[in-house]
């Protein structure tokens, strides 16, 4: 296997043979004529062939590229009107009494220099431009226009570099990916190459075509802009997967796309994302969530080597709840301790962390660092819809403290004159055992509820997350879980609360049935799984 | 002789495509387009002279318009710089 290095215009894997493209015979003879006249005849009438090529080239790429990048075709169509061109291949072969085909590659030659001199990566481009446009005459002076490069059967198109014209000529079945040894990310031949939905890796060098040859195995991997020759079977395996894998996402983005989270039957679902830092909400907005199920708000702290300040926090949430624009936005108060340790918080060795001192324990006890956060939170609430949740509870009166420090420091923000939103909706995370067993009680308190199945499992099978040993012990679709999730769904419907499951449980799509059967009303999962969630969802029918 | 200064709004400044199309509209009047940028000047009727001017965003050019129709035709191509560049 050779792995080759260049530059990828197209996200995109293509697994395939070799098909080295030969580009028309170029090499030019220069011959002397006695009739200028007749000569300058001949190119004219090799430059009006050329024209109506180009001009149904521009139609081909109309269909397959849209206009914007088929304007190229009808620009090259004024090159070869252009005066000062024409007038050059005119007089070449007057003044030199030349053939034709010589006086074109020499304009070229000139115009191409003279674009390539320039200090601008864009005009130097249009080098490749000139010189397509006289290939093209010449092919038709010497009468090798029509031929199509070797290409046969589906395969890898690999070439020096390749025209605009070159690119669009090819029929688009029969290419699974374009390799050049030369060429530059602003070329149209990038350009196009992306337009046409094509993998592509340009710039790989000249060794590569010397080592290429017609059905050689090869995989392109456009996002890299890695090329494998004779690539071996862990690299073929490893490729085919992110070929799999990406040739998925992009069927759900292009199919699922702003469509409902509905089932057959009229069910909706909100399907929202999970995020861990404010940089994730690209991701949220890329796969199209329907808002954050789970804000980790733990980055502030993770990230800080000293608690992080009111308005450090103020800022985060603003942030987020402003790029959401409307849509909803769940954080979490402070989860650290267990699996999270931050030093400055200066706390105590644990012999046993999942049963100790951590996440709403701390806050309870702790409530400097619990106020902090949460007039953060209510400061920030104005400028989004928000929701509140709170980790790790166990108890009834845990909630009714919880209840009471808000109210606290609402009352203390309105002395202040400082606003916050009258609509944030406040909810419980559900991940202990007794929170589940006890969510008649909890209901009424709150808004939502929100299924933490990581910790719930971990509890509820008495298996430790981070023991490998017992691995094998936990059962992710374990019934006592999913009973207690169920139990949940209907103590929180009967009180007037909604429910939603944010552990990574929310993104097993052989779970989403059984889910959406027990009355769950909202599933966050990671942003990358939104789409692959909300298929599943559209193919439910929940009526049968 | 009609002249008028632009200074070029768009990044890329006069790449292929605006120069194409200033190439066609210069061609539909009798009088000489001229472009000048930095003491280097093109006919705005040719294409390549046109791009290998370089004109590149925040370039000023100054446009110099003579012939029979110089009132229409400058008039036509300060339109074309204000819609296209």
């Amino acid at each position: 296997m050779t792995v080759f290095n260049g530059k990828g215009v197209y996200g995109a894997v293509a697994c395939g043979k070799i098909s080295v493209f030969k580009k028309r015979d170029a090499a030019v003879k220069r011959y002397h004529i006695e009739d200028a006249a007749a000569e300058q005849q001949r190119v004219e009438k090799a430059r009006a062939a050329a024209a109506e090529q180009l001009r149904q080239l521009y139609s081909k790429a109309l269909r397959e590229v849209g206009e914007t990048n088929a304007q190229i075709f009808e620009i090259h169509q004024m090159m070869l009107e252009d005066e000062d061109y024409n007038d050059s291949i005119n007089s070449i072969i007057a003044s030199q009494l030349v053939n034709a085909e010589y006086a074109v590659a020499l304009t070229a030659d000139n115009f191409a220099e003279m674009f390539s001199a320039m200090d601008d990566s864009y005009m130097q481009a249009r080098a490749a431009d000139v010189r397509d446009i006289s290939n093209r005459i010449i092919a038709n002076l010497t009468g090798a226009a029509g031929e199509s490069g070797g290409v046969e059967g589906k395969s890898i198109i690999c070439a020096d570099d390749l025209a605009p014209s070159e690119t669009v000529s090819l029929d688009k079945d029969k290419v699974l990916a374009f390799v050049t040894a030369h060429g530059s990310t602003n070329s149209h031949t990038a350009i196009l190459a992306r337009s046409m939905n094509i993998p592509a890796v340009i710039g790989v060098g000249e060794e590569f075509m010397a080592a290429a040859e017609d059905g050689a195995e090869c995989i392109v991997d456009g996002f890299t802009g890695e090329v494998f020759l004779h690539p071996d079977e862990e690299t073929k395996a490893r490729l085919a997967e992110k070929q799999r894998a990406d040739e998925e996402k992009k069927r759900l983005l292009q199919e699922l796309k702003g469509k409902e989270d509905v089932t057959l039957d009229g069910r909706r679902v909100r399907l929202y994302a999970n995020i861990g830092s404010v940089d994730n909400i690209g991701a949220v907005l890329l796969n199209d969530a329907e808002g954050i199920g789970l804000f980790r708000s733990e980055f502030l702290y993770l990230e800080n080597s000293d608690y992080p300040t009111e308005e450090q926090q103020f800022t985060a949430y603003r942030r987020v709840l402003e790029s959401m624009a409307g849509k909803q936005v769940i954080i979490r108060t402070l989860d650290i301790g267990a699996d999270k340790q931050v030093d400055y918080f200066g706390m105590k060795k644990e012999e046993n962390p999942a049963l100790g001192f951590r996440a709403i324990r701390i806050c309870l006890k702790r409530p400097e660092i619990f106020r902090t956060q949460l007039r953060a939170l209510f400061r920030a609430s104005v400028y989004g819809e928000l929701g509140i949740m709170f980790p790790m509870i166990t108890s009834v009166s845990e909630v009714e403290q919880i209840l009471a420090i808000c109210e606290d420091v609402k009352a203390e923000l309105k002395a202040q004159g400082i606003d916050y939103s009258d609509k944030i909706e406040i909810g419980i995370m559900i991940e202990t055992p007794a929170a589940a067993v006890i969510s008649d009680r909890l209901a009424p308190l709150v808004d939502f509820f929100s299924v933490g199945t990581n910790d719930l499992t971990q509890y509820t099978l008495a298996c430790d997350r981070q023991n490998p040993d017992v691995e094998q012990f936990v059962d992710t679709h374990h019934e006592a879980v999913l009973r207690l999730i169920e139990m949940s769904a209907r103590n929180a419907h009967e009180h007037g609360a909604w429910i939603g499951i944010c552990g990574e449980l929310a993104a097993d799509t052989t779970l989403t049935e059984t889910f959406l059967r027990m009355g769950i009303d909202e599933l966050s999962v990671s942003p990358s799984f939104v789409l692959k969630v909300r298929d599943t969802i559209r193919r439910l029918d929940l009526s049968k | 002789m009609k002249t008028f200064s632009y200074t070029i709004k768009d990044e890329i400044g006069i790449h292929a495509r605006p120069a194409g199309l200033l190439a066609k509209k210069a061609k539909e009047f009798q009088s000489t387009i001229t472009i000048e940028k930095d003491g280097k000047s093109a006919s705005a009727a040719k294409l390549m002279m046109l791009m290998g001017l370089g004109v590149k965003g925040g370039d000023t050019v100054t446009v110099t318009v003579e012939g029979a129709d110089e009132e229409a035709a400058a008039a036509a191509i300060e339109e074309f710089f204000k819609a296209n560049l």
